[in-house]
This record gives structure tokens, C-alpha cells and sequence, in this order.
């Protein structure tokens, strides 16, 4: 079998984060297919839930690219209004959610909304849609992107989703009563969070990727610590179920 | 038939105004009103104000097209494909026409709605604190819970002028039944002075009385009933048709510059006179190509008594 893709690399850790008996806001993309990953391998009573007002505990019917796909809807346990999902959030009973992101900052603020200024945007971003919702209201989040320069600033330009803000107690400062980024997969690492001071530091490189080309390919640096583990290389098994559920390679190749 | 049932021509002319505040695309990806937002654009509506939360490219279109002057959203792209075009080339560089913004999340929205819906002037949250859109949003108030002292978020309410909705089915009073997830379709709806829906198909009242847990909408609050077949492609409709991916994927590559929209606006909307001579632009055989491939149905339940 050929090897793992950068994009198969974050597939795979993105499910590593993934608890058994997780609720997880899934989305769509690579943290669509983390989720099935862990489903089929360390997590089968994890339920996926989505903002059309959805959840399932099996993957799709067949591939799709967006939630509404009516491969998403046949077969699901429950379908709702998208307020039942976000008030799944906001009481706290929803454990992880996944973020793609323009830009994440050293402290995990993640946007999605304008590259420069919001008032004379030199690119204007979609917007946030759940993104801040699950930012501010999960338990933890996770944070996917591609692993270059202009993508990882030291302050984004707009923070959409709040991670930890300035660092210390901001979140909390600003009313929020829980949660955070737990951690940032880019196409070279992962990146977590001291707990206690909410200080990145670089978590483990992928095969194929070396400190230096973590480095420099982002603007700020995390907290190195003494020896950086490589991110354990995805196995056959769970190349084979990636590959089952992105067969064309839409998302990861 | 008879009823509230009306064309989509005379629908859209007698109650959408220049400068109506128009909810469309409640249901998110699924379910929006393709049809009705291309019968807009031909009737050359003007200064409206758009609220959805993730518009897909139906409000890309409108803004292209020059009928909008404020957008009231959380997200507005090509869900498939990312960027749409006429949005962002409305905020950088003000082509048709600059565009007002008011920025929500998915949950900010859902509440102003909700409120809207409740007849109340505002819903509290902790969503958005923190957040660059709380900051910039021209209505929202913080305030200290009186009981525990939280801090919280205040969410004005929405009612807007009219909602237009796409649903599977209605009958011909308005009385509107859909399945599968359902969005902000009710909270739309509820909150919004008028309300027209577009259906796949008008059926008999009995069909409705048989299962009213399906119903999102009752009669009473509806205006106008459009029976309209395929009348959100490319977006699904939970029994009818799936996403037609590929339309999305070349409404992206087609509309980078502002020529390449003018030239699918052209034959996609001013091109055809309805919804029935676009339909036959795209061909049976490739709508056919959409349809449900894997029958699954639901077990009947006894309303009895």
C-alpha cells in the first residue's frame, strides 16, 4: 500500500483525540473522516453530531460532501433542529469538536472570517458558521490546518473562535466556562496546551517532517521540550479505512 | 389544488418588496429555495436584506445579482468548495455594490430567530464571548445574570419580513411537512410576518392529518404554497433528490470573475423564463442521476384512538 499523505497523517491523529463514549461536533472534511477512523478502530460508542440537526453512530450510507447529503440523514439516530445541537453545547454536553481555520495563533484563537482588516479585508473568509459556537461551548476543541507560514501567525488577524485569547485566565475572564483548544494538528505536528498556563508546546512531529521545517514554516514558536516524539505513523488498518471512506482521495490526497 | 397555491411568478411578486428583510436557507445545506431566489433575480428585487445561516451559494447569487444590501448571516460560501465569488468580491472591492454585514455564529443566529419566534426582545447565551464577532456586532449587549451572576451575551431579536422555505411537502392550506434534520427551518418560519413555501409536491390534507409530527409549519401562518419539482437543485430534498456536487464545483470555477457570473447568470437565471426551462437546460438524464438510488423507509405509526 502506498504511504500516508500529509492529509492522511492529520486524518489519523485527528481520531487519536478522539475518547470512546466521546459526543463529538464532527463537521465535514478530514475531521469527518478522524471520526469514522475512530469509530471503526478505538472509539465504536463515540456519536457524531452535526449543526443541520443530526446524530449518528454510524458512518454515512455513502461518501458525502456536505452534512445535508442524504447518504448523512438515512440511518441516523436522531434528526432535529439545529438549536437541540447547540444546546447540546452550551450545556456542556458536548466533549470535543473539530476546527479548520485560516489562520490559529500561539493561543489557539482560530479565524475564519478576513485576512487583514475586518473593515478592508485584502480576503474576505466565509465566516465563522458553528466554528465560534463550538469554540466557545465544547469541552475541548481540536484545531486542523495546513502547515505553512502565513496560516500560523503570532496574532491572528480576527478571532472568530476564541481558543485561549492572550493566555492565563482570559478565557474564563471573558465569561467562558469551560473548554479550549486541546490541541493544533497541522500537515507537520501537533501542537497542545500546558494546562496551567495555556502555553503551546510542540506535542510530537510527523514521519517525514524534521523540527527545522516545523519551525519555519510558522511565525511563532511553541515551547520545545527536550526530546519531541514522532507522531506514531498511521497503520495499515487505518490506512485501509481511510481510504474506504475518501476512495477518490477528495479530502486527503 | 386551489388553496394558498400560487406560481412561483406570482409568489415571489406579491410578497417579497424592495427591501423586505427575506429569510431563505434555513435548513442549511439541504432544502433552499433555489428556485425562488432565481424567480427574485428575475424580477430585479432591490435592497434586500438576506438572513440565513449558511447560505450556500444561493446568497452569492443574489449579491451578484444586485438584490441585496445587507446580508444577516454566519456564513457565506460555497460549502463544497469554500470561497464564493460575488461575496467576496461584494466586501473587498465593493463590485456590484458594497454590501452591509451583520456577522452572527450559527447559535447567535438560531437565537435571534428563536426570539424573534417567542415574542420576546432578546434571548441571553454564552456563545461568542470572547469572540472578534461579539465585538464588531452592532446589537448584541453583555449583561450579568441576575441569578448567578454569569456573564452573558444579549441576542436582539429577528423578524423578518418573510421567510421563504423549501420543503418536501405541503398541502394546498400551507400546512408543511419536512423530514430529516431541520435547521433553523421552524425558528425561520415562526419568526418571520410572512411565509412562503415552496414544495416538491401539494398533497391531499389527509396526507398531512396522518402524520402531523412531520409538520413544521402549520397553515394558518403561511401565505403561499408553490409546488415546484426540483426546486432546490443543486441542494438535496430529503425523498426526492441527493446534492448535484458538480453544479457547485463549476458555479466555482465559473463565476471567479465577474464576466464568468454575468455569463452564468445569463443562462442559468435570465436565460430561462421558470424553474421548468431550467430544468430542461440540465436534461432528465442528468437530474436522474440524483435520484434516491437506496430506498429507506420509515415504519407507519398509528395515530389511532
Amino acid at each position: 500500500m502506498e504511504g500516508p499523505t500529509p492529509a492522511e497523517c492529520m486524518v489519523v491523529a485527528g481520531a487519536r483525540e478522539i475518547r470512546d463514549e466521546d459526543c463529538v461536533f464532527v463537521g465535514m472534511r478530514l475531521p469527518l473522516l478522524s471520526f469514522q477512523l475512530a469509530k471503526e478502530t478505538h472509539a465504536p460508542h463515540a456519536v457524531g453530531i452535526f449543526e443541520t440537526g443530526l446524530l449518528r453512530d454510524r458512518p454515512a450510507l455513502r461518501s458525502i460532501l456536505t452534512m445535508g447529503d442524504l447518504p448523512n440523514i438515512a440511518g441516523a439516530l436522531w434528526t432535529t433542529s439545529m438549536l437541540d445541537i447547540m444546546s447540546l453545547l452550551q450545556s456542556g454536553k458536548v466533549s470535543l469538536g473539530f476546527l479548520g481555520a485560516a489562520q490559529v495563533d500561539q493561543f489557539g484563537n482560530v479565524n475564519t472570517t478576513c485576512i487583514g482588516s475586518y473593515r478592508s479585508p485584502e480576503i474576505r473568509l466565509p465566516g465563522s458558521g458553528g466554528a465560534a459556537d463550538i469554540a466557545c461551548l465544547a469541552q475541548r476543541f481540536v484545531v486542523i490546518i495546513a502547515h505553512e507560514r502565513h496560516r500560523l501567525p503570532g496574532r491572528v488577524d480576527f478571532i472568530t473562535s476564541p481558543g485561549f485569547g492572550e493566555g492565563g485566565h482570559w478565557r474564563e475572564n471573558q465569561g467562558l466556562i469551560r473548554g479550549g483548544p486541546s490541541a493544533i494538528i497541522t500537515t507537520r505536528c501537533v501542537i497542545r496546551f500546558d494546562p496551567a498556563t495555556r502555553e503551546a508546546y510542540l506535542h510530537s512531529i510527523h514521519p517525514g517532517s524534521t523540527l527545522d521545517e516545523v519551525l519555519e514554516n510558522m511565525e511563532w514558536r511553541p515551547r520545545i521540550p527536550k526530546s519531541v516524539p514522532t507522531t506514531p505513523p498511521p497503520t495499515e488498518a487505518e490506512l485501509q479505512i481511510i481510504r474506504k471512506y475518501d476512495p477518490e482521495g477528495f479530502w486527503t490526497r | 389544488m386551489k388553496g394558498k397555491v400560487l406560481s412561483m411568478q406570482e409568489a415571489i411578486s406579491r410578497f417579497v418588496a424592495d427591501g423586505d428583510t427575506v429569510v431563505m436557507g434555513a435548513a442549511l445545506e439541504p432544502m433552499i429555495p433555489f428556485a425562488a431566489g432565481h424567480e427574485i433575480i428575475r424580477q430585479g428585487k432591490k435592497d434586500l436584506t438576506l438572513v440565513g445561516p449558511i447560505s450556500d451559494i444561493l446568497f452569492d447569487q443574489l449579491i451578484g445579482a444586485g438584490c441585496v444590501r445587507k446580508v444577516v448571516g454566519a456564513w457565506i460560501g460555497n460549502v463544497s468548495e469554500g470561497s464564493a465569488y460575488n461575496f467576496r468580491r461584494a466586501v473587498e472591492e465593493g463590485v456590484p455594490a458594497p454590501l452591509v454585514l451583520e456577522e452572527h455564529s450559527n447559535f447567535s443566529l438560531a437565537l435571534a430567530l428563536l426570539a424573534g419566534q417567542m415574542g420576546v426582545p432578546f434571548l441571553p447565551t454564552r456563545t461568542l464571548l470572547g469572540s472578534d464577532l461579539a465585538r464588531i456586532h452592532p446589537s448584541f449587549k453583555r449583561m450579568e445574570c441576575p441569578y448567578t451572576g454569569d456573564k452573558l451575551l444579549l441576542v436582539p431579536a429577528l423578524k423578518p419580513d418573510v421567510a421563504i422555505l423549501h420543503l418536501p411537502r405541503a398541502d394546498a392550506m400551507g400546512n408543511g411537512q419536512i423530514w430529516g434534520s431541520t435547521g433553523l427551518t421552524k425558528e425561520a418560519a415562526m419568526a418571520s410576518k410572512r411565509v412562503i413555501i415552496i414544495v416538491e409536491e401539494v398533497v391531499e390534507r389527509e396526507v398531512i392529518s396522518h402524520d402531523p409530527s412531520r409538520t413544521i409549519i402549520p397553515g394558518f401562518l403561511v401565505d403561499a404554497v408553490v409546488e415546484e419539482r426540483w426546486g432546490a437543485h443543486p441542494s438535496p430534498v430529503p425523498g426526492h433528490y441527493d446534492r448535484d456536487h458538480h453544479y457547485y464545483t463549476r458555479y466555482h470555477l465559473e463565476t471567479k470573475d465577474r464576466e464568468g457570473f454575468l455569463r452564468w447568470l445569463e443562462q442559468w437565471v435570465y436565460g430561462v423564463k421558470d424553474r421548468k426551462e431550467y430544468l430542461k437546460v440540465l436534461g432528465k438524464d442528468y437530474l436522474k442521476g440524483f435520484r434516491i438510488r437506496t430506498r429507506y423507509l420509515s415504519t407507519p405509526v398509528d395515530y389511532g384512538c
